[in-house]
């Protein structure tokens, strides 16, 4: 009986370890600490600066000109909210290759770099700009219309709640929780790698600030009927069950067929 | 297998050798009672039985004792605070749950209290039957499940002999109307619920409400775009104009969801997608072709559409053939144009089924 | 009775008296129960179920687990329904669900929505009705498992087998059909997918489609026609097969695994009054509450967070609940080639093989099992004791084999979400997941075959040498060897108490004038399929063996338990000295 139970519990020991690394990664993405948004207008010592940034940290990749090179694309007209949006979430630069580059939690550049940087590749071809705090602060916004607008356009990849989901070969949409308006907005407007691009004639500013209220509601109200299970659906719920639920059961089934001390 | 105890009754025992037992042939290697010792081991009997330390002292019962009340009274504390918790916790409170993290409360502590209760109620019981309740084990003798051959006997008696005198057997009129009067009654019961489920389906699963000079307007806003509104490497997720008139707006939507992309023409690989789009603005159908989801995952670098049902994904820049997974046919295009005011439209229907094949599809 | 009904005392003059006088016990319990067993002549079977004796046995709980959890599902279902509103009319919600104030949606996914922020301890009772359902099909899969495994299908509760595997397919049903009432975006996802599936039917795909959706899909039937199908017919057909099924436990009296005192013909256990009734009353509350432990500290189904169902949004990681998983892993798994068109029709493999096919068989496979079991051995006696999964090796390892297939196909439901937190392609997944689904099978049942064929080696080993005590003795002239201790009658006993089928032998194949018989092929088929079940089977050990192994240390040999005319080698499982016979 001993080793039957043994037995039964080996392989559950492993899906609670899945569990627990899932439950781990859902909270480590709380850690990223917002930063004031800033848009302001570039001045030539800012576009200098990031001309200066750019050749020590980018430029192997994306060329001297920022003209790509078969390592990186080519930078001209991404516009400043690609720049903040990649180098502010730590996906630029990548730490190694990859089908697709990682939110990275530590940012290697302060806000006034990312800035600089901006304001060069924005000064190569025009861009998307960084958008005003206006529309990326989620307040004043129709939290309902962002989740219609939310579930229509971008649930499909990034799961009922944000969870992220997978593409083809590798790639993936991301986990979206916890993640700044601003970064969301530029993300919508840049396209980053597999995205495709949501201009604002598509979704309109107004209308991607109800989506960014959305997102921040979804961050505070998961908990209504206690743990999450990371949103993942039916799947976590089902693994749940199988190990905790049927767990317990055992366990308290064998405790009632032991005989008393 | 294992019928070694005392057997019991005349049918159970090596009731198996009636089947061919000269057919079964035993090993020789393996060496069954020589030298005056049995076949088999005896069956021992049950193991003496052990005393439990609350059959041994009265400290130890007397302590279970209060182990059991305990565990009922935790039962009946924990529906004391679940009753005062129904009544005076706020649902829209929220607070901090540790392992939860902010949570409303509310449905944690009515749960924690309901189980509890209920936990402690089954544990009580439990405890008190493993500890203070007779633990000597009890044997039941079993006896073989079929009936004794008198029964069975009588059984078939009645049912001839006594349903004989229905007079069933000699009466064949009888016996073939009962036959048609059992079996074609319940027709009457199951055609009109079958006949009423729902109409047929006629040409309908091949037909959406697009039209030629549809207007393509945005899902949910139900805007109309402009070409120049499309950008390359955008996606729209599109609805034909007239579904603001339509009076069965989901039905018309699960057929009528539209994807529309803007992909550099250099890449387009197909003529006919080119030529059915506009400048690279192309329009496909968004109900996947396997069983219906939408397949809304555009990844706009490789140009892959993915529906996350089931994975099956197609390429746009061949007329979205399929290049993964388990659908069959391409999604279907449906041809735009621009009108005066520069607004896409649909240029005609589509040209094919949309959505899950069907046998009639052809 | 009486023939003078002039008065009162004239009507009683025909009562009996008591026979014996009432003992203490019966006057003290004796009022309402005596006059209800005057009327229903109760006592005689209430006492005789009273006596009834039960083992005890973690496994056997299981479904005991199973019973409880569809108890509590009908019991919080019965809640449900009364908020529930089985409507798929279009309303706009102004509930206190901020995210979806001024939404359209359906009247069935508001009244979820009430249930689960308008109404006190309704979210509660929400979580606690699914995952009790989850609870209840997870506690019978392992049920089942343990009833295949230790062979308590066999003669003569085949019955009770195929009525289990009924119940397993219907609670399926229910589960989906409860999944899909909320209208959620979730689930009408899957909805949307069964419409595709009827539609994969031959000839008459479109047609059922139509029938059950009552029109071009979604309509607004198929939520009350669901509704109708999850609280009243599928229940009743599950609570009425579960009454055939546990009655059949009490009719066949509870199986029991081998030990010292157990026979075929018994049943050693404890009795219902007090022991059982107050263990298995006990563990329903343990069941409940456990579930409500969950239900008060997990989430299930945050259909808030789906939004409601719309044909044209869908979310990333669709997934039905996990028993549907395994037909969904098939239709990812299976390739679009199997569509095909032909004589101007379309047929549509890819998806009705896994979607409509996959569960009927794979049922029937399982309903027929122990059919085709008893076919193979020709055993026609009845089986109370079990049998140790490790001494039927064939049966243990065709059922992990099939186990094994059944897991690929789960995880291929789950292939997108492997992809995301595994960091994989989900083409590599689903690519290994297609080879495994043919591959992992075959590797399940050798590995689980040597394993059971080598436990039962050890068995063997042990019960002829006995324990290791770690004591090294050293002989007078030099030798030394460590001492074993023979087992105890008690635990040799757990360890030999089964037989072992022997091939079946093909009769001969002709009669003398060389006509072949007219079952001969038949017969090469079974003889083939018990060569394959027996053919190296490890019997148990006997008394003489046990004997020559003390007595002439030559007993090494035995633990085999191999024909001897079988050329393969003797496995040399022990090199140690036998110690002699003291």
């Amino acid at each position: 009986m001993n080793a039957l139970a043994a037995r039964r519990r080996h392989p559950a020991a492993i899906a609670l370890l899945i569990l627990l690394g899932l439950v781990v990664t859902g909270v480590g993405y709380s850690v990223l600490a917002p930063k004031t948004a800033s848009a302001t207008t570039a001045s030539a010592s800012q576009v200098e600066e990031g001309k200066k940034l750019f050749l020590a940290n980018c430029a192997t990749c994306h060329g001297l000109q920022a003209q790509g090179t078969k390592a990186g694309p080519s930078l001209a007209g991404v516009g400043a909210a690609a720049v903040d949006f990649q180098m502010g979430t730590g996906r630029m630069p990548m730490a190694a290759p990859a089908v697709q580059a990682p939110r990275v939690n530590e940012v290697r550049f302060t806000q006034e770099q990312i800035d600089a940087v901006a304001a060069y590749i924005a000064s190569l071809a025009p861009g998307p700009a960084i958008p005003s705090p206006e529309y990326t602060s989620g307040e004043n916004a129709n939290v309902a219309l962002g989740a219609e607008l939310f579930r229509v356009n971008c649930a499909m990849c990034h799961n009922f709640a944000g969870s992220g989901g997978a593409l083809t070969r590798g790639k993936y949409a991301p986990n979206l929780r916890d993640i700044e308006g601003k970064h969301i907005y530029e993300a919508m407007v840049t396209g980053p790698q597999s995205m495709p691009v949501f201009n604002d004639d598509n979704i309109s500013p107004e209308g991607k600030n109800d989506i960014i209220a959305y997102l921040h509601a979804v961050d505070k109200q998961e908990n209504r009927g206690g743990m999450a299970l990371g949103n993942l659906g039916p799947v976590s719920e089902g693994l749940f069950i199988w190990v905790f639920g049927l767990g317990i059961m055992i366990a308290f089934a064998v405790w009632l067929g032991r005989k008393a001390a | 297998m294992s019928d070694n105890g005392t057997p019991h009754g005349e049918v159970v025992s090596h009731g198996g050798d009636d089947f061919g037992s000269d057919a079964v042939r035993l090993d020789q290697g393996h060496i069954e009672g020589s030298g005056g010792l049995p076949a088999r081991f005896e069956n021992p009997g049950l193991p003496p039985h052990v005393a439990r330390m609350s059959d041994l002292s009265e400290k130890a019962a007397k302590r279970a004792e209060k182990q059991v009340a305990t565990l009922f009274g935790i039962a009946s504390l924990a529906t004391i605070v679940f009753i005062i918790a129904y009544f005076t916790v706020d649902p829209e409170m929220t607070a901090f749950v540790p392992g939860i993290g902010e949570a409303n409360p509310y449905n944690v502590i009515l749960g924690v209290c309901l189980g509890l209760a209920l936990l402690g109620c089954g544990m009580g019981a439990v405890h008190w039957a493993k500890t203070l309740m007779p633990d000597t084990e009890m044997v039941e003798e079993r006896h073989p499940q079929r009936a004794s051959d008198a029964d069975r006997q009588r059984a078939v008696d009645n049912f001839l002999q006594e349903g004989g005198k229905s007079q069933i057997g000699r009466r064949p009129l009888i016996k073939f109307s009962l036959a048609g009067a059992l079996a074609l009654p319940p027709l009457a019961l199951v055609l009109p619920l079958v006949g009423g489920l729902g109409p047929l389906p006629k040409d309908n699963l091949s037909k959406t409400i697009w039209k030629k000079g549809d207007r393509l307007v945005r899902d949910p806003e139900l805007t109309p775009i402009k070409a120049d509104q499309v950008t390359i490497g955008s996606v729209y997720h599109v609805l034909p104009a007239n579904i603001k008139e339509s009076h069965e707006v989901l039905e018309d939507k699960a057929k009528a969801a539209v994807l529309l992309m803007r992909l550099d023409p250099s890449i387009i690989k197909s003529k006919k997608e080119i030529d059915w789009g506009y400048d690279g603005i192309v329009a496909y159908s968004k109900i996947c072709t396997h069983v219906g989801c939408p397949v809304g995952l555009y990844e706009q670098q490789t140009h892959h559409l993915l529906c996350p049902c089931h994975q099956s994904t197609f390429d746009v820049t061949e007329d979205c053939k399929v290049i993964f997974g388990p659908a069959k046919r391409p999604l279907p295009q449906l041809p735009i144009e621009v009108d005066s005011e520069g607004y896409l439209v649909a240029r005609s229907g589509f040209h094919e089924a949309v959505g899950p094949s069907f046998w009639e599809r052809g | 009775m009486s023939s003078t009904p002039y008065d009162a005392d004239g009507l009683r003059r025909g009562d009996k008296a008591p026979e014996t006088p009432y003992s203490p016990g019966m006057k003290k319990i004796g009022g309402v129960a005596g006059w209800l067993d005057d009327r229903t002549g109760a006592a005689k079977p209430i006492g005789y179920l009273m006596k009834k004796v039960f083992p005890d046995h973690w496994s056997f709980m299981l479904g005991e687990v199973a019973m409880y959890s569809m108890i509590i599902c009908l019991l919080s279902g019965t809640f449900l329904t009364f908020w529930f509103v089985p409507s798929a009319g279009q309303v706009v919600y102004d509930g206190s669900y901020v995210p979806l104030k001024g939404i359209t949606m359906s009247e069935a996914y508001r009244s979820t929505l009430d249930i689960s922020f308008d109404i006190r301890g309704g979210l509660l009772i929400r979580q606690i009705h699914h995952w009790a359902a989850l609870l209840f099909i997870v506690a019978l899969s392992v049920h089942m498992l343990r009833v295949f495994f230790t062979g308590a299908f066999r003669k003569p509760r085949e019955l009770n087998w195929v009525i289990g595997c009924i119940l397993s397919m219907l609670a399926l049903v229910e589960g989906f059909a409860g999944y899909s009432l909320p209208d959620d975006l979730l689930s009408g996802t899957g909805l949307r997918a069964a419409e595709g599936f009827m539609r994969s039917v031959p000839v008459l795909g479109s047609y059922i489609s139509y029938f059950v959706f009552n029109g071009p899909f979604p309509g607004e039937s198929i939520i009350p026609r669901l509704y109708s199908v999850h609280v009243l017919l599928l229940p009743a057909i599950l609570v009425g097969l579960f009454t055939v099924h546990i009655g059949l436990v009490f009719v066949h009296k509870h199986t029991q695994y081998p030990g010292p005192g157990r026979t075929n013909n018994n049943v050693v256990g404890f009795p219902v009054m007090p022991v059982y009734a107050a263990k298995a009353g006990g563990f329903f509350f343990i069941v409940f509450g456990v579930v409500a432990l969950i239900s008060g500290l997990v989430t299930i189904n945050p259909i808030w967070a789906y939004g409601p169902y719309d044909p044209s949004p869908v979310t990333a990681g669709s997934q039905p609940d996990w028993y549907m998983g395994f037909a969904d892993g098939a239709l990812r798994l299976l390739p679009g080639w199997l569509e095909f068109e032909a004589f101007g029709f379309t047929f549509s493999f890819n998806v009705m093989i896994g979607a409509i096919l996959l569960i009927p068989v794979m049922y029937t496979l399982m309903a027929l099992y122990p059919f085709l079991e008893a076919w193979v051995t020709g055993d026609k006696r009845e089986h109370h004791l079990l049998d140790r999964p490790r001494n039927r090796p064939t049966r243990t390892a065709l059922g992990v084999a099939a186990l094994t297939m059944y897991g690929v196909l789960m995880f291929a439901a789950g292939n997108d979400l492997m992809a995301i937190k595994l960091h994989l392609s989900i083409n590599d997944i689903t690519h290994i997941l297609r080879a495994a689904f043919f591959i992992a099978p075959v590797i399940a049942f050798w590995v689980t075959k040597r394993i059971c064929l080598s436990l039962q080696r050890k068995d063997r080993d042990l019960v002829l040498h006995g324990r290791e005590t770690g004591r090294i003795i050293r002989t007078a002239d030099g030798k030394f060897f460590e001492q074993h201790e023979p087992l105890d009658p008690y635990a040799r006993w757990n360890l030999v108490d089964y037989d072992t089928d022997q091939p079946l032998q093909l009769e001969a194949p002709a009669d003398e004038n060389g006509v072949a018989s007219p079952t001969a092929r038949k017969d090469r088929v079974r003889a083939a399929l018990s060569r394959f079940y027996f053919d190296d089977s490890v019997p148990a050990v006997t008394p003489a063996e046990l004997a020559a192994a003390h007595h002439d240390g030559h007993g090494h040999e035995a633990i085999e338990g191999a024909p001897a005319d079988e050329d393969r080698p003797a496995l040399e499982s022990s090199r140690r000295e036998a110690p002699p016979r003291p």
